[in-house]
């Protein structure tokens, strides 16, 4: 680290390297169970024009494919409920809360 | 489900989640002397709970007097700034208050796992059942409909009781099974996400101007990538806390990925040089009811009732961003109710009517009446998208030295400024009226 607060150069956008998805993701502790607690229908979602989900997911679990399915993954699911509130198809996403223990687990210090 | 009659219960009162609505309901209840079960779904209370990171603990003084000697706090809030950015702009009110960095306090960074948990040491102490790492399922209901239990996860997890306190978060199945839920709106909820920071604190004190356990607050306004919403940092003793808080459709209808929205706000001129050279900590995210008194659910049920999260209670008016206060309140007050509908022996919506009413006469449901217009104020395109170009167009006239040019007037200056952003005035003195009704 430098000169606290001193700029170093003027790009501010490159100050530092964004860390990849996956190392972000690594950073959260997940305690995955067998189960899959959410369930995408990805026939449902070939005729889904928006996909809202591939957006708003905060841990980018939702894949579009190239015949306009989508591939799910739930192990790095924070549950917060964002995909199934963005989704415009009726019965694509079916949510329900990990078994418990289970999921992701906010760190203590 | 088992056939033991309906009158047979586990225990007096069921309260689901272990956040700080349903702990403190649990210590209100079982220093009634009352048999409460406190479930969590996660490990230990506090390990699914996220949130930007201020609390403002006064409301626990009714619960845990000296709560500040004890509590897991990282920083007390002494500096609250509001920034207003746009792409190469920023206009910062930094307030600063050093009697906030002494009894009785005002506002707290903390870890909610952290927190949550110590809170709910608290109500098993008081002699709460905490059982940790269980999921319910879903609500047993009597035949009339009535709630009479919870499904859980575990095996012959049904647990029949004589009321269910409904504290299960944003989400709330629970709510929504029971159809106190009015239809759901993904447009009244936003997503928050966050990074966790690592620096040395002797940084954070240079960066910040803090000292020993001061901390400070940044609320933001503009630069979340033109997604409706809001930015905040905060500091704890050796994170700072960088983060987003997005209108879920705006979100979907913008492309824009959540965390390119964090990264966009780190790298901007004003907040770069407070986050540089960091390391993400931890990365996490969490649903915020944003809509205050127009997404309520009813409150109360026959056999059952909600608070927290669980009943939209989080206050998110702009200036003040609130919601661990009125989920501890909620709860407390449900708490009350439910003892002295137990003690009454009527455990219908009618019966448990105390809840609302306790509400009502306090600030959980006083403040979301005040300001139950200010959150689609705030959320509104104009407050957004054209209102802090305005404030710091105005501003950078005012300090901007145009000679040999003469100072312009104010006035001309927000004519002129209201004029070139196609803002009309009728808008300008409508948005001003709502803000006056909500803040004033």
């Amino acid at each position: 680290m430098t000169a606290h607060g001193t700029p170093r150069n003027h790009d501010h956008a490159h100050r530092w390297p964004e860390i990849s998805f996956q190392d972000r993701m690594d950073t959260v502790r997940f305690d995955v169970h067998e189960r899959a607690h959410i369930v995408v229908d990805g026939s449902k979602c070939e005729g889904c024009s928006t996909q809202h989900c591939v957006v708003a997911c905060p841990a980018n679990l939702f894949v579009p494919t190239s015949d306009g399915g989508i591939v799910f993954n739930y192990e790095q699911c924070f549950e917060c409920g964002t995909c199934y509130l963005v989704c415009n198809v009726e019965g694509a996403i079916t949510w329900t809360y990990p078994d418990g223990g289970h999921g992701v687990v906010f760190r203590r210090t | 489900m088992d056939d033991r009659s309906l009158t047979t219960t586990d225990c007096d009162v069921v309260v689901v989640g272990a956040g700080p609505a349903g702990t403190c309901a649990a210590i209100v209840l079982a220093r009634a002397g009352l048999d409460v079960v406190l479930l969590e779904r996660g490990p230990f209370p506090g390990s699914k709970n996220m949130y930007g990171g201020v609390v403002y603990p006064r409301i626990l003084d009714e619960l845990i007097p000296s709560w500040w000697e004890e509590a897991p706090v990282q920083r007390w809030v002494t500096r609250r700034s509001t920034m207003v950015l746009t792409p190469d702009q920023a206009l910062t009110v930094d307030f600063r208050s050093q009697r906030w960095g002494a009894p009785p306090y005002n506002g707290a960074t903390a870890y909610r796992p952290d927190f949550d948990h110590w809170l709910a040491a608290h109500a098993e102490a008081a002699g709460a059942q905490l059982v940790c790492s269980t999921t319910v399922t879903g609500l047993l209901r009597d035949a009339g409909g009535r709630v009479v239990g919870v499904r859980t996860d575990r095996p012959d997890g049904d647990l029949r009781t004589r009321l269910v306190i409904a504290c299960d978060g944003v989400n709330s199945f629970l709510a929504k099974e029971a159809g106190l839920y009015p239809p759901v709106d993904a447009a009244n909820y936003t997503l928050g996400v966050k990074e966790t920071l690592a620096l040395p604190k002797d940084v954070i004190d240079e960066r910040f101007g803090v000292r020993g356990r001061e901390g400070v607050d940044i609320e933001i306004l503009g630069g979340t990538g033109g997604v409706n919403g809001g930015g905040f940092v905060y500091t704890n003793l050796d994170t700072v806390a960088v983060g987003a808080v997005l209108k879920l459709p705006k979100l979907a209808a913008q492309r824009r990925r959540p965390e390119e929205i964090i990264a966009g706000l780190k790298s901007h001129p004003a907040i770069a040089p407070l986050v540089e050279g960091a390391e993400v900590k931890e990365y996490s995210a969490h649903l915020i009811p944003e809509a205050g008194l127009s997404m309520m659910p009813r409150l109360a049920g026959d056999g059952m009732l909600v608070a927290g999260d669980a009943a939209a209670m989080c206050l998110a008016a702009g200036i003040w961003l609130e919601g661990v206060n009125f989920a501890m309140a909620s709860g407390m007050y449900a708490g009350r109710a439910a003892v002295e509908a137990l003690r009454a022996g009527d455990l219908s919506t009618a019966g448990l009517a105390g809840y609302e009413r306790r509400l009502s006469s306090t600030f959980v449901l006083r403040d979301h009446r005040k300001l139950r217009r200010a959150p689609s104020l705030v959320l509104s395109d104009r407050v957004q998208h054209v209102y802090p170009e305005l404030i710091t167009s105005v501003v950078e006239r005012m300090f901007r030295v145009d000679n040999p040019a003469p100072k312009p007037g104010l006035r001309r200056i927000v004519r002129d400024e209201t004029k070139r952003l196609g803002v009309r005035t009728r808008d300008l003195v409508r948005d001003g009226i709502d803000g006056l009704r909500s803040f004033g």
